[in-house]
């Protein structure tokens, strides 16, 4: 812990974050800290290391050095599943749905770690074990409503077109109350019409849920209008920390990534995606 | 009309046997498959609960429900001990290992002189019946549909699509992965005891890669959409060898033909349908 205290209270704080496959060093030391009921970019261009930095908070691939705390406890050790219990959540980049379930039922999925029936209570149907799933079958239908799938609820997962499914995983995701939520590119493979109804969307989960997110996304105009903070990494280095503001200026941003265009075009219609 | 029943009872017994224990062993593969693991190891298992059960009573002259209670027990020992170390190992790699489990115990009971080495065991009691074999069945078949039902019926299945995905879900995976080869190796045991003492004989070579396949293909053949679908993929493949009776000599030939075109042209099995998961 060397980071000065904030007057927000920090959600996740990573700190020296390194992750090494061979001789390749795809995320160098990389520290930031994201505060709590904010929404924080995290930037970079592609192969920067992002998506290796969510699956080290997210506990899928092990960190080589460095140390994650969710709220002052450490998930270092903790794998994937505890990590889950504990209060982060994610969606992938490239959507991972459970195809051949029904859209609800992998919302219920979702709920895994917050469900207790044993299998005693599950062989002999009691009361208990009846309740509960109803219980968790009307809240995953609440939270497809947030998303805006209710009418979808008992289609298959797998037919639903690329945006839908989008909207499954952050529906799915937010099922297991988590305390922080991380986006991995959310936007991509959506149409223009399917992105703009996004950011009210994420915008809702910060307002009116009170929740911290943290977000992977190339279009600029997405992360510009939507994020608190924004961190960029580059070659798995951070090169800035700050502000949307701060970050659109800083020299080493330019630099690296948004180039002399983008800065030239913010004032236009910034619409355009940076990724290839 | 009861005389009938019971004449064809009688004449076709073996068949209505095999159909109950092979349904139970079609059970346990289904239970391996259904969480994305192949399964391979069935076949060791029930050579396990049939010799302990076996020995149970013969040897021992225990009671019959002491010997069921022995050949659930020592498989899901068995399944315990191996199950650390090679549940780590995924699809061809674990299919391997439970090869290897398969050939380690058939030679172990080959040179077991206390349960008869390569002669076998042989002057089993007759125990259990058709009313227990089918009662343990549809039992078995109602608790995996009451499971499948339920949160941990939804972890398997998540597991069976993208294993990473559910473990972010908050499955603890390893755990799911050995309770459920223990699961499936107290059901295999159960039917090679029950199945045990229904033939009155067992020998070594009876739990080998043969069977193995075998078990492996009542569920390629029924699907694994629900616990119904390898039950009747056992039924099919333990009446089709009487049925072609004329063609005994090519028996496996067809066994296999079968599972090539189920795998090709039903690659989701006969009742391809999938089980809700909700209550």
């Amino acid at each position: 812990m060397t980071t000065t205290k904030h007057d927000a209270q920090t959600t996740l704080d990573v700190e020296g974050l390194t992750k090494q496959f061979g001789g390749l060093l795809a995320v160098d030391g990389v520290t930031f800290q994201v505060h709590q009921n904010t929404v924080h970019g995290l930037i970079g261009p592609n192969g920067a290391g992002k998506t290796t930095l969510f699956n080290m908070i997210s506990g899928v691939l092990p960190a080589t050095a460095g140390s994650i705390r969710l709220i002052d406890e450490p998930l270092d050790e903790l794998p994937t599943w505890e990590r889950t219990r504990r209060g982060v959540a994610r969606t992938f980049q490239n959507i991972r749905m459970f195809a051949d379930m029904r859209v609800v039922e992998n919302v219920i999925t979702g709920m895994h770690s917050r469900l207790s029936s044993g299998i005693g209570s599950i062989l002999i149907r009691n009361g208990s074990f009846k309740k509960e799933e109803r219980d968790a079958e009307a809240k995953a239908r609440e939270q497809l409503a947030f998303v805006g799938l209710e009418q979808a609820a008992d289609r298959r997962a797998g037919d639903l077109s690329y945006g839908d499914q989008r909207r499954l995983e952050i529906a799915r995701a937010l099922a297991s109350q988590p305390r922080i939520l991380l986006l991995d590119e959310p936007a991509a493979g959506m149409n223009p019409a399917e992105t703009h109804a996004l950011v009210p969307l994420l915008k809702k989960l910060r307002d009116e849920r009170g929740l911290t997110l943290l977000i992977v996304e190339h279009d600029m105009h997405l992360v510009m209008s939507l994020c608190d903070r924004i961190t960029v990494i580059n070659f798995g280095k951070r090169i800035a920390d700050g502000t949307p503001a701060q970050v659109r200026k800083h020299p080493a941003v330019i630099e690296a990534y948004l180039g002399h265009k983008a800065i030239d075009a913010k004032a236009a219609a910034p619409t355009s995606k940076v990724r290839p | 009309m009861l005389d009938s029943l019971s004449d064809l009872y009688w004449t076709y017994q073996n068949i209505i046997h095999g159909i109950a224990v092979n349904g139970i062993l079609g059970l346990s593969v289904y239970l391996v498959l259904s969480i994305g693991q192949l399964a391979l190891g069935q076949a060791a298992f029930m050579g396990i609960g049939a010799y302990f059960g076996a020995i149970a009573t013969t040897k021992l002259g225990l009671p019959f429900p002491v010997a069921l209670l022995t050949s659930v027990l020592a498989p899901a020992a068995v399944a315990l001990a191996i199950g650390a170390p090679t549940l780590r190992l995924t699809g061809v790699y674990l299919a391997i290992s439970m090869l290897g489990l398969g050939e380690i115990s058939r030679l172990l009971f080959l040179n077991w002189e206390y349960a008869g080495g390569a002669l076998g065991l042989s002057g089993i009691p007759e125990r259990g019946g058709v009313y227990l074999l089918y009662g343990v069945l549809i039992v078995l078949i109602i608790a995996l549909f009451f499971v499948g039902r339920s949160r941990i019926g939804r972890a398997m299945e998540a597991m069976r699509e993208d294993e990473t995905a559910a473990g972010v879900m908050g499955v603890n995976v390893p755990r799911y992965k050995l309770a459920t080869l223990v699961a499936s190796a107290m059901l295999a045991g159960l039917a090679g005891c029950l199945s045990a003492h229904l033939s009155s004989f067992i020998g070594p070579n009876e739990y080998g890669f043969e069977m193995a396949t075998t078990i492996l293909s009542f569920a390629l053949l029924g699907g694994i959409g629900t616990p119904l679908g390898p039950v009747a993929g056992a039924a099919i493949l333990t009446l089709l060898p009487e049925v072609l009776r004329f063609l005994a000599d090519y028996r496996l030939m067809i066994n296999g033909a079968i599972i090539v075109v189920a795998v090709l042209f039903m690659p989701r099995g006969l009742l391809s349908w999938r089980m809700k998961r909700t209550v």
